[in-house]
């Protein structure tokens, strides 16, 4: 990234990519023809249900299974004595990298309960309510431990261990003991003390977030099918399938060509389903019972045993001379990672000031194991949590210098040559033009009323880009399937469809876009880091390419005139050479004829994209707070981003909108709330409190496409996880401004709100 | 395994008889139970769906009132136009009760004998003084709404007893009422306070008669006698307003939990009640 990236060539107009054709999945979501995770069955199969753990820690010291397996119709009983017992070592497949030992144990407790929901065991049976009895019949012995679950005492001398084996990693000198604190990371430039001591004003916070689930409606679900010669099926709803095979072979010791993964229509992931929960024990159930066994959760054990993210403590304090320039900024991040190491604190730490130049800083993030369920991704891992505490600190340094919020973003922007705090030096963004739409909206220019206020926040995210398989196989009619590996979260295949269109010069309603099991299309990784319409777009334009090369081989042959006298223009092969004479063909003709002149019609590109374009948000929000209750409504809500190029505009709204919606839900009112003993007391979407739609205004997308990205063909960078980095702040920046007083600790709830304006004497 | 007998008498009398063996439990709309099912916090032996019961379902002005059949959906209570001139806080309260596919099955009588302690349903009905019929193996019998929950997920109900139907007293001009809640969303979910309002002004258009009742505050959902009496006599002028919001809160006792503090949910009582009663006093054609 620290290249400059050459401009790209000119393209002809565009026909399709920046249109908004009806989806291609949207029949089936709206007729219920989708097939999700829970939809598929097996002759045959068997129900699958997993005994969780009662206690938020605790030894287990034994369990007796007899009595389950002695009822008729349990087929297969399973703990962790039925899995491999794995070493530590790092795994690549997942949103990040795993660790092999540590997948293993969340999978399945081994030794100790690690939460309250930690899987145990796990029983197949021929019924839901046999396999439920045979749950109460199994019999364990624990020996409960003193739990922790805040962030701050887990990190105490004294708050128990988790782990005996975790040294905290990143410190000058390995400690003496093990201890919660598995990481330290740090970025730093330049000299903060120097810093500091030429700003003429300095604002300093402490900001809390609490644990959010990623709340997709779908639970997760799967069907694992164990052939008698070893080899498995697996079909599931993930965000990659991919993984899931890799995760399934690893974790039981298999073979990767003998799993076949099958991807289902996935209903959300948002980071959550980037790793494996039930495909494992599934497997082994199957393997155990010689049959087939369908495994589906409950909302309450995606609450208990799927990844939320990480609740956080945000230590920021800024510098800047009276001008604005901000010349200091000390930023500390601590982040509960749940039952094993891998909180996304160090995304945290590169994004918390990377929309910022700043000539000095420090940013120290602490990754920190807790009794809580292992955090997964959640669209822009960690960068909403730093966010929060950057930008709450950044509208207390507007306030304190009376500044406009959005001249003090300006005055401190990156841009094009900037080296990023992270280390790369920027190219081709839009930041800047993204705080002037915010400027320019007629939402920035519109007055408040009474007990209104207005925030601006802004966010960062890298994208990624990575590997990926394509294929485009053209029908004897004339029509294209694109066929990749990426489960669509975001509308993928909208754009897959379309980019081949584009590249075809086929009509969209010719162009069917599907996602094929592990055995049907090479490997790609899973789908996230806002990589899909980046990367897995890259090959499958290139495949299309390949088509038309070969479509414009075949009419050179038709022709008889040497191949680089053909080209494919508008959908036709057309012949350059003007003597000639040659009629152009369409691609209808050309492939009713692939008989005769060769066969049939197919292109196939592996990638491994680099050169993801970074995204900026910029967004600008009005809350209205009542005073009697402190409750917050939010009003308007415009947000702006640096897209690149949108291929499918609506889907780019629809992915703003969304993290919006995600981020006001994590702003004011959704927490994992635990009792004394560290059980969740609102695993359920009653108390758990995500946005309904009747809680939201219209959110309005302004799509700001003047930095195309140069290494994609349409320009297109990642579009999906930016949006839920700015909202926390935000939010909080319009309460503040609404009532005058600060809130650093989401969420921002009426009880809270009523009581600061109590504090504050109003 | 466990069996389920699952009962739908057409007669109150069978019906009662039915609830009076072991383990039975009543269904109405059953968009309490069926979820406890499933939750397995509930293991009955009978279901006794108490829907094809007659009376059960159905809205009737009778001797110059209202009566509400126990099982009446939410959504037909606030089709009713004749009922929501008359009663608009009780179809208010009714019709809070979950999301629109829920209102098309769930029903006062289930709200009130769930007896959750913020049943929606249930503060509007003890404003305006309504009165259950209950059927029971030992016939019938009428027994004011607020007399019926005892705690949380407990009722005063004998063995074999339950509610057949609702009935509101006669309506004079100038009445009416309001019922308003608070949730940290603004749909599906569960009150963290509620209020129940119901006026009746003299040809004056001052109070002459106001009945507030509060849920989500304690055990049960409590009339407020005290914040009723604080009103009459006047327009609803500051001094009024502020006397009921304390004697309101005076009568709270509310747990802390995940929903919201006892402290929180004390003031919030009040400041709800207050501003039921302005929207009733202004529906009643007040004017302060």
């Amino acid at each position: 990234m620290s290249e400059t990236l050459e401009k790209p060539a000119p393209k002809a107009a565009l026909s399709i990519v920046g249109s908004r054709p009806v989806r291609p999945d949207g029949a089936d979501k709206v007729t219920g023809r989708a097939a999700y995770g829970a939809d598929f069955n097996m002759p045959g199969q068997l129900v699958g249900r997993v005994l969780r753990s009662p206690h938020a820690h605790a030894r287990i010291v034994s369990i007796d299974a007899s009595k389950a397996r002695a009822l008729p119709g349990v087929k297969a009983v399973i703990t962790a004595a039925d899995f491999p017992d794995l070493a530590s070592e790092e795994l690549e497949g997942g949103e990040a990298a795993a660790n092999l030992r540590d997948l293993s144990l969340n999978v399945m407790a081994r030794g100790k309960a690690l939460y309250h929901g930690h899987a145990v065991a796990a029983v197949a049976a021929v019924s839901t309510e046999i396999a439920e009895a045979a749950l109460e019949r199994i019999k364990v012995t624990y020996e409960v431990l003193p739990h922790v679950i805040d962030v701050e005492a887990a990190m105490s001398p004294d708050a128990p261990v988790l782990h005996d084996h975790l040294f905290t990693e990143g410190l000058e000198a390995r400690p003496d003991r093990p201890s919660n604190i598995a990481k330290k990371h740090r970025f730093a430039r330049g000299d903060l003390a120097e810093g500091f001591a030429a700003a003429d004003v300095v604002v300093e916070g402490r900001y809390t977030t609490k644990a959010t689930h990623q709340g997709y409606i779908e639970p997760h679900a799967c069907v694992a099918a164990w052939g008698e010669d070893g080899r498995c099926d697996v079909w599931s709803s993930s965000q990659g399938h991919f993984m899931v095979r890799t995760f399934c072979a690893r974790l039981l010791g298999l073979d990767i060509s003998d799993v076949r993964v099958t991807p289902a229509e996935i209903g959300g992931g948002f980071g959550g389903k980037t790793t494996v929960y039930l495909e494992p024990l599934a497997l082994a159930l199957s393997r155990a019972s010689g049959r087939p066994v369908k495994m589906v959760m409950s909302r309450e054990e995606v609450f208990r045993a799927t990844g939320p993210t990480s609740g956080g403590i945000v230590r920021v304090r800024l510098g800047a001379k009276s001008d604005g320039t901000i010349v200091a900024a000390d930023v500390e991040l601590t982040y509960q990672a749940g039952a094993f190491p891998g909180s996304p604190v160090g995304a945290g730490a590169m994004t918390a000031l990377a929309c910022y130049d700043i000539p000095n800083f420090s940013i120290v993030g602490w990754d920190v194991v807790t009794n809580t369920p292992k955090v997964a991704a959640y669209r822009a891992p960690g960068a909403p949590i730093s966010a929060f505490g950057v930008e709450s600190a950044v509208d207390e340094l507007a306030l304190k210098l009376g500044m406009d919020p959005i001249a003090l973003r300006e005055k401190n922007a990156v841009k094009d040559g900037t080296k990023a705090s992270y280390g790369p030096t920027f190219q081709n963004i839009g930041y800047l033009d993204t705080l002037a739409a915010i400027r320019e909206s007629e939402h920035w220019k519109t007055p408040l009323g009474p007990n209104q206020g207005r925030g601006v926040a802004v966010g960062f995210w890298f994208n990624v880009g990575g590997e990926s398989t394509a294929a485009v196989h053209i029908g004897e009619d004339g029509s294209a399937a694109v066929v990749t590996g990426n489960p669509d979260i975001g509308g993928s295949r909208a754009s897959m469809a379309m980019m081949a269109a584009e590249t075809l010069g086929l009509p969209i309603d010719k162009v069917r876009p599907m996602i094929a099991d592990t055995s049907s299309i090479g490997y790609s990784m899973l789908t996230g880091g806002s990589r899909v319409t980046f990367a897995t777009g890259m090959a499958v334009v290139q495949a299309a390419e390949k088509v038309t090369g070969e479509l414009c081989a075949r009419a050179a042959k038709l022709w008889d005139v040497p191949r680089d006298q053909v080209a494919w223009e508008g959908g036709k092969a057309v012949c350059l050479d003007a003597a000639k004479d040659r009629a152009p063909l369409s691609l209808e003709a050309l492939a009713a004829q692939s008989a005769r002149t060769g066969g049939p019609i197919s292109g196939q590109a592996t990638i491994n994209a680099q050169g993801a374009g970074p995204g900026f948000g910029v967004h600008l929000c009005d809350v209205e707070v009542d005073p009697e209750t402190g409750q917050v409504s939010v009003v308007r809500y415009t947000a702006a981003q640096d897209v690149g190029k949108a291929i499918h505009p609506s889907y780019v709204e629809g992915q703003v909108q969304g993290g919006v919606a995600q981020g006001v839900g994590w702003a004011l009112n959704e927490e994992y709330i635990f009792d004394g003993e560290g059980r969740m007391e609102n695993a359920g979407f009653l108390d758990y409190r995500m946005p309904v739609a009747s809680d939201l205004p219209m959110l309005d997308a302004i799509l700001v496409e003047t930095a195309p990205n140069p290494r994609h063909p349409f320009g297109a960078k990642g579009v999906g996880e930016v949006p839920i980095v700015p909202p926390l702040a935000a939010v909080a920046n319009a309460v503040r401004g609404a009532i005058g007083v600060r809130m650093p600790d989401l969420p921002i709830s009426p009880p809270k709100v009523l009581a600061a304006l109590d504090a504050k004497g109003g | 395994m466990t069996q389920l007998a699952y009962l739908a008498p057409s007669s109150a009398e069978e019906a009662a008889a039915a609830l009076a063996r072991d383990g039975a439990r009543p269904l109405s709309g059953g968009t309490d139970l069926l979820v406890q099912l499933r939750a397995g916090r509930t293991r009955p032996a009978v279901v006794v769906d108490l829907k094809a019961v007659a009376g059960a379902i159905g809205v009737r002005e009778q001797s110059g009132g209202f009566v509400i059949g126990a099982a009446t959906p939410g959504a037909v209570l606030g089709e009713h136009a004749a009922l929501s001139r008359a009663w608009p806080g009780v179809v208010e309260g009714a019709t809070l009760i979950g999301s629109t596919q829920v209102q098309g099955r769930a029903s006062l009588g289930g709200n009130l004998c769930n007896a959750s302690p913020a049943a929606d349903g249930v503060p509007a009905l003890i404003a305006a003084r309504a009165t259950c019929v209950i059927v029971g193996p030992g016939g019938r019998r009428e027994a004011p709404v607020e007399s019926i929950a005892t705690g949380p997920g407990q009722t005063s109900l004998a063995p074999g007893e339950f509610v057949l139907e609702f009935r509101l007293p006669p309506r004079p001009a100038r009445a009416s009422d309001a019922y308003l809640r608070l949730i940290p969303r603004t749909e599906m979910d569960i009150a963290v306070a509620g209020a129940g309002v119901n006026l009746v002004l003299d040809e004056g258009g001052r109070v002459a008669e106001a009945h507030v009742a509060v849920g989500a505050v304690a055990p049960t959902a409590l009339l407020a006698a005290e914040a009723g009496r604080a009103l009459v006599g006047g327009r609803l002028d500051d001094a009024a307003l502020a006397g009921m919001e304390a004697a309101v809160r005076a009568v709270c006792r509310p747990i802390s939990d995940k929903r919201g503090t006892a402290e929180y949910r004390t003031r919030i009582a009040g400041v709800l009640a207050r501003r039921a009663a302005l929207i009733a006093f202004e529906r009643a054609g007040g004017v302060r």
